[in-house]
């Protein structure tokens, strides 16, 4: 319902919040202060490694804050945002040049640009694009996935997105092919989305790359997760606890192509992305171009504000989305969808009842795992038997919470399960750090003690010596060594009793 | 010939036994029971146990010298684990030695501290940063939250606080302990 309206971009708005970790990876580092001026695309957090990204103003304006604020995150807790008043003048930094031909760059530079700008992955989970782009080991890209199927229903920003801007995207894709060396591309459209299909075969007849293939696939939920697209494409099953490129696929979403394109192209950073606002909680239902850091309340009110029946605001889709806990959220660079959800809409607290082994969940599971299993034995904190049934390999896609007719809210009890399996991991680790330090400090406690034994004696040995003139030093040291020996004897001669 | 051959080797095979049951038996250095039994103990180093570290109290227990459950900052799931490891009846912790808490971090208040260098001293794990007369600073990524260094400071300018959480370390809870959905069942 959200594709009948026409891509739109949101109005400005007065205040920004750009929260330091909108990406996988290392929070960025703030590089602005209270009360300075700031110009859209300027770099006001830069990456901590090279598994982080720069945050980039959104809009021009004055910085009013850096604290802790409410972030899109399940947990609801705050974490440290740089907050922004627009001054309405909208103007930019242009410091990044154009990359004319990127076919004739070395690869290292067009993914030094994609960080620069802050390219994320746009289909929900912000992975650094460069680090995306540069896979190390054995094997080498051999097809690169575009993935143009939405991952839940209700999504619709990336069909819109194809439908009216299919040509830079494609231009995208032709700068990620040289990015990654690699000799093919697929862009994989969902069935059921002809008007994107069309704007697609346009975009790839215009640019004349044989490279680039369009394919259809069904729309099937999660059709969209990455295993599932390699799966469907390549007939490759990637390894447990692998990833694509152990079978030579690399996937990126369709939003993050045109973002590349825009860095490469324009030196344009990220600060915009198209969101899909939706849900029968809202009146207009529609997919609207959003600055990053636009609290969600903007996007809502634009598409005509909430109907009487919006029961919960949820960030993501009504599977594997979250719900926020206020309207004062900001859109950052993972935000797919807003979804203003009428309480038929998402599955509230159903009455769960136990489980009546009925294995409907073990038949829809796209990773092929027991559900069943997986759940009696996170509710029986049995976690190193979750982990032997592949835990892991869960997407957290909730095809199994649907279908279970005992309403059991499975995933939550998988996601609970592999958060605690990490915290325990880290609870080791800290323990054994302690105890290094605690055996180190033994050591050296022991080793200063016996250095100001051997310390004492010289000294008391020389002293001794001074006062007796040179002719009866050496008998006298002497002497001494040899009580000392005889002490240490009977020392040791003690201890061993 | 062939009875001396066979007489020597019966006798290396003899010796061989001899010595190799001696190494079992009179086994000196390393204990493997107090080496599985501090692999679980949290290794805050805190004495509350009553020993002076983690170690010695696993060697005690190994020992059968001390019981499971007097180790706090453990709590719960460390005597259900060592109670699993020595195939004991779990219990609860001895009040005596103290009360599970949530985890802390020492924090020094740098404009007061005279730099003395007796939390140095204390410190089990090495996790205080500083030089005589200096100001000092914890580390807290190592700080295990001992407390041992509070009574030391002359000047009272330690404080515990509750050990800081990012928005990374956040656990969403199991469905069974949200107490609407026992409630529902
Ligand atoms: S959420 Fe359920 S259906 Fe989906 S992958 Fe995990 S176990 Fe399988
Ligand atoms: S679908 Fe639900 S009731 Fe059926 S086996 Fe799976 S968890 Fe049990
Ligand atoms: S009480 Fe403290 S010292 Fe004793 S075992 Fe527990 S953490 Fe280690
Ligand atoms: S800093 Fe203080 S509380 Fe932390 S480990 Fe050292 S002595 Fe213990």
């Amino acid at each position: 319902m959200s594709t009948e309206q026409p891509l739109l971009r949101l109005p400005l708005g007065f205040e920004y919040v750009l929260p330091l970790l909108q990406h996988e990876g290392d929070p960025a580092e703030p590089v602005v202060a209270v009360g300075e001026r700031v110009l859209r695309g300027q770099v006001i957090a830069r990456a901590e490694g090279y598994f982080s990204l720069p945050i980039h103003a959104p809009t021009s304006g004055t910085v009013t804050a850096v604290e802790p604020r409410p972030i899109p995150h399940p947990s609801g807790l705050l974490a440290d945002c740089i907050v922004i008043e627009a001054d309405g003048l909208d103007e930019e930094e242009q410091s990044r040049p154009a990359i004319e031909n990127p076919a004739a760059v070395h690869p290292s530079r067009l993914r030094n640009r994609l960080r620069e700008c802050g390219v994320a992955g746009l289909g929900g989970a912000a992975f650094p694009t460069h680090v995306k782009l540069n896979p190390t080991g054995e094997r080498q890209a051999e097809v690169l996935i575009i993935n143009g199927a939405q991952c839940e229903p209700y999504i619709s920003c990336d069909d819109m997105l194809l439908r009216e801007r299919a040509d830079e995207v494609i231009a995208g894709v032709q700068t990620m092919l040289v990015a990654l060396d690699c000799p093919r591309a697929l862009v994989a459209i969902e069935a059921d989305t002809p008007e994107a299909m069309a704007a697609v075969d346009a975009a790839i007849e215009a640019s004349k790359d044989e490279r680039i293939e369009r394919v259809m696939v069904p729309t099937v939920y999660p059709e969209g997760g990455e295993r599932q697209l390699i799966q469907t494409l390549l007939g490759r099953e990637v390894p447990s606890g692998g990833l694509p490129i152990d079978v030579g696929a690399i996937c990126h979403n369709v939003g993050t192509a045109l973002a590349a394109w825009r860095a490469i192209h324009y030196g344009e950073a990220l600060t915009e992305r198209v969101v899909t606002v939706t849900g029968e909680g809202v009146h207009q239902p529609r997919n609207v171009i959003a600055r990053l850091g636009t609290p969600v309340a903007d996007l809502l009110s634009f598409c005509g504000g909430y109907t009487g029946s919006a029961e919960r605001l949820i960030m993501g889709g009504p599977m594997m989305g979250f719900a926020l806990s206020n309207d004062q959220i900001p859109v950052v660079k993972g935000s797919t969808c807003v979804l203003a959800a009428s309480d038929t809409e998402v599955v509230t607290e159903k009455h769960a009842m136990p489980c009546i082994r009925c294995g409907e969940c073990a038949e829809v599971c796209p990773a092929s795992l027991l559900p069943q299993q997986l759940y009696w034995h996170a509710r029986d904190r049995d976690l190193e038997e979750a982990e032997a049934y592949h835990l892991f390999d869960c997407i957290e896609c909730g095809c199994c919470d649907v279908v279970c007719p005992s309403h059991i809210p499975l995933v939550q009890y998988f996601r609970a399960a592999k958060t605690e399996i990490w915290a325990r991991q880290q609870e080791r680790q800290k323990s054994e750090l302690a105890r290094r330090r605690y055996e180190e400090r033994q050591a050296r406690l022991a080793r200063e003690a016996e250095e100001k034994k051997r310390r004492l004696e010289e000294k008391k040995a020389s002293l001794a010596a001074r006062k007796k003139g040179d002719k009866e030093v050496k008998s006298e040291i002497d002497a001494i060594l040899s009580r000392v020996k005889a002490r240490r004897q009977q020392d040791s001669g003690e201890k061993g009793d | 010939m062939i009875e001396a051959v066979l007489t020597l080797s019966g006798l290396a095979a003899a010796f061989g036994l001899v010595l190799g049951f001696a190494a079992v038996r009179f086994r000196t250095e390393g204990n493997p029971v107090a080496d599985q039994v501090d692999a679980l103990l949290p290794q805050t180093q805190c004495g509350q146990c009553g020993f002076p570290g983690c170690r010695p109290y696993a060697e005690a227990i190994a020992n059968g010298e001390a019981d499971i459950n007097q180790c706090p900052p453990g709590g719960e799931a460390t005597i259900t684990a060592l109670a699993g490891l020595l195939d004991r009846e779990s219990k609860p912790l001895n009040p005596e030695n103290g009360e599970e808490a949530a985890p802390t971090v020492a924090v020094i208040d740098e404009d007061v501290c005279i730099g003395c260098t007796k939390c140095i001293q204390a410190c089990p794990v090495d996790a205080i940063l500083g030089a005589a007369k200096q100001m000092h600073t914890v580390i807290e990524s190592e700080c295990t939250g001992c407390d041992l260094c509070i009574e030391p400071c002359p000047v009272d300018c330690i404080d515990m606080v509750p050990r800081r959480q990012d928005i990374g370390d956040w656990q969403p809870p199991f469905p069974d302990e949200i107490p609407q959905w026992q409630n529902k069942q």
